[in-house]
């Protein structure tokens, strides 16, 4: 497992980054999907693997009986992937979006709009009257 | 112990939390939103009296001692950001309750602000390094929701960008993260920085710090990795760029600087000297991206890149002096700018426009908007007597001291073409005749100050002015304060010994 792991790793990383060099912007994201997915492989195999007894204090010690599994990079693993699902998940209600907006997915025919200045540009009187209306 | 530390990181989540509750009721909402703002500030000026007096305050959380819980450091580096961000923080919201329309209201912008606050805080104050990656995406997701608020065309696309570069160097980050739990089986900064000079395999420790200078290279938007930054930060609500331009990139750059002086200092002519070559590469990029745009708010954008290579220059030269110019330039730099930036936004109420070409005629009427102006470009510029030359001056100063002529010289040039900018804006937007058409017609009629007015956007404006002016005319005392943070900043054993006890 300790070879394994890390070129499995490597291997899906490199995926990843092929993936987010693309045009597309649904490849893109599935690249940073599998890019977080090889970070936290690569998170569990740095921790040191291996099969021996749970972190599980026996009745009346102190501490856990040596060797045993290491749980930290497990509990680093899960905050991980609880942030990158959060974050991914808005990435892609975002492309989504964009897709509505701009009618593509080709990130390279998304050029800025000079006419569009909408979001700078809030017409001065209605946006007064609402305030103090 | 200081149970003290937890507030600047509490205060701005109680005061979301608040301001959620408050949703239907948008004029209540603003104001928890700016009240929220004051009591930050209040709590980070009680924070700094203690490290000011006291040295280094330490606080672990759940009382699980050190390296094995979580631990709040604020050291002088840590007080002086926060101290900063609490003032910008304040800043923006004042100059919200103008500009924020109400449909970003509606959708949460007050709560949002706060959270974003909150992450950046977090990083300052955090002394575990997978407990910065945490703060970095509390930041993030915030930040990426500000942005795309609104959903025009242009933002969708600037936050795209943005998102993805963001993710992708979180991911490198968290994978340094990794490499050095594998390496020396801890994550508190201090317990690392004590390890990490143990480790038999000083190759692996430079890869590790190249992969975090990659990460921390993204976000502080450092040469040749900060092309995301002026393709998004024009797109949102000026009062969102102002605190994104002012903040974000330098809580990159105060990440750079803690693991460059804590962390990774075992192969300096390695590791710093890439950081000297970036700077100088930053500065003038930056720089030259800046002299040929037309946008008044694009030109604020290059401008953020050309001067973070001065404060990672400072970094670079790795002496008190050198760091001190550094964190000097940080708070000057984040006044200076975001004031750019918020006169932008009312040069843009006045005029409707934010191309250059289209503006004209604020110095005839609006001279005083035109000195509040002057003030903050020269101040980034680097004129005496205001903070940008002090800034300069000690940066300058660690530059020769320590015979780095080629760099000093460099810095000294970009000064120069940062003003050529200034002075381009200055020329059209405000010496420039009113142009013919597509004007408004509340420009020349509308008062700066009075019922119907711009008020609320020009006093905020007014008060980081004459912040910009007092560190000018009065630098000594920050500038000692400054020097305090370098000196500990050199001296790892003092963090050390705060965090983990006499060894």
């Amino acid at each position: 497992m300790d070879t394994i792991l890390p070129i499995l790793a490597g291997a899906i990383f490199a995926t990843g980054i092929y993936l987010l060099l693309r045009r597309s912007l649904i490849l893109t994201i599935i690249g940073i999907i599998l890019i977080s997915n090889s970070v936290n492989l690569a998170l569990f195999s740095l921790g040191r693997l291996n099969i021996e007894n749970p972190p599980l204090i026996a009745a009346g010690s102190v501490v856990p009986e040596a060797p045993f599994a290491n749980p930290l990079p497990q509990a680093l693993i899960l905050t991980a992937i609880v942030i990158g699902f959060g974050l991914l998940a808005f990435a892609l209600a975002l492309a989504y979006r964009s897709y509505k907006e701009l009618g593509t997915v080709d990130q390279d025919s998304m050029l800025e709009d000079p006419e569009d200045t909408s979001a700078a540009i809030v017409n001065e009187s209605e946006n007064r009257e609402e305030k103090e209306g | 112990m200081n149970t003290l530390l937890v507030l600047p990181v509490a205060i701005p989540l109680i005061t979301a939390t608040i301001a959620l509750l408050f949703r239907n009721h948008a004029s209540l909402q603003r104001w928890v939103g700016v009240l929220g703002m004051v009591v930050l500030l209040g709590s980070v000026m009680v924070l700094f009296r203690d490290v000011y007096v006291d040295g280094i305050q330490v606080l672990q959380l759940g009382d699980w001692e050190a390296p094995f819980g979580i631990t709040l450091v604020a050291d002088m580096l840590s007080m002086l950001m926060l101290g900063i961000s609490a003032i910008m923080g304040l800043v923006i919201a004042v100059y919200s309750l103008y500009d924020i329309d109400k449909e970003r209201e509606r959708f949460g912008y007050y709560p949002l602000l706060h959270v974003l606050l909150m992450g950046v805080n977090g990083s300052f104050l955090t002394g575990d390094i997978f407990n910065l990656y945490v703060w970095f995406e509390v930041m993030l997701i915030a930040s990426f929701i500000l942005l795309a608020l609104g959903n025009s065309k242009n933002q969708l696309q600037g936050a795209l960008k943005y998102v993805v570069i963001n993710l992708f160097s979180s991911l490198i980050f968290l994978f340094g993260v990794a490499m050095l739990y594998g390496m020396t089986g801890t994550l508190n900064m201090a317990d690392l920085a004590v390890r990490l000079p143990e480790v038999e395999n000083v190759g692996l420790v430079t890869t590790v710090a190249m992969i975090f200078m990659l990460s921390f290279g993204i976000k502080a938007a450092i040469f040749p990795l900060f092309f995301w930054l002026p393709a998004s930060y024009h797109t949102p609500p000026v009062a969102i760029s102002a605190v994104f331009g002012g903040l974000l990139t330098k809580v990159g750059v105060y990440a750079l600087i803690r693991v460059f002086t804590l962390l990774f200092t075992q192969d300096i002519g390695y590791t710093h000297d890439i950081l000297l070559w970036v700077a100088g590469f930053t500065m003038v990029t930056g720089v030259l991206g800046a002299a040929s745009h037309y946008e008044f708010r694009k030109i604020l954008s290059f401008h953020i890149v050309s001067q973070i290579g001065y404060m990672i220059m400072g970094l670079a030269f790795n002496t008190a002096l050198g760091l001190m110019g550094a964190i000097f330039y940080v708070l000057h730099n984040i006044l200076a700018k975001s004031n750019l930036f918020l006169i932008s936004g009312i040069s843009q109420r006045l005029l409707g426009t934010f191309e250059l070409k289209q503006m004209g005629g604020l110095y005839r009427h609006y001279p005083f908007l035109a000195v509040l102006f002057l003030v903050s470009a020269f101040a980034l510029a680097g004129f005496p007597p205001l903070s940008g030359f002090w800034a300069k001056l000690s940066l300058v100063k660690a530059g020769l001291s320590i015979e780095m002529y080629l760099i000093t010289a460099v810095a000294i040039l970009v000064g120069l073409l940062t003003l050529f900018s200034m002075i381009k804006i200055w020329m059209t937007a405000f010496w420039g005749t009113v142009p013919e058409e597509g004007v408004p017609e509340h420009f020349g009629k509308m008062p700066l100050f009075g019922a119907g007015s711009l008020y609320i956007m020009v006093l905020p404006v007014m008060a980081v002015a004459g912040l910009i002016l007092l560190v000018g005319l009065y630098a000594q005392p920050l500038l000692e304060v400054c020097l305090m943070a370098a000196e500990q900043l050199l001296d790892p054993n003092v963090y050390i010994e705060a965090v983990m006890g006499p060894q």
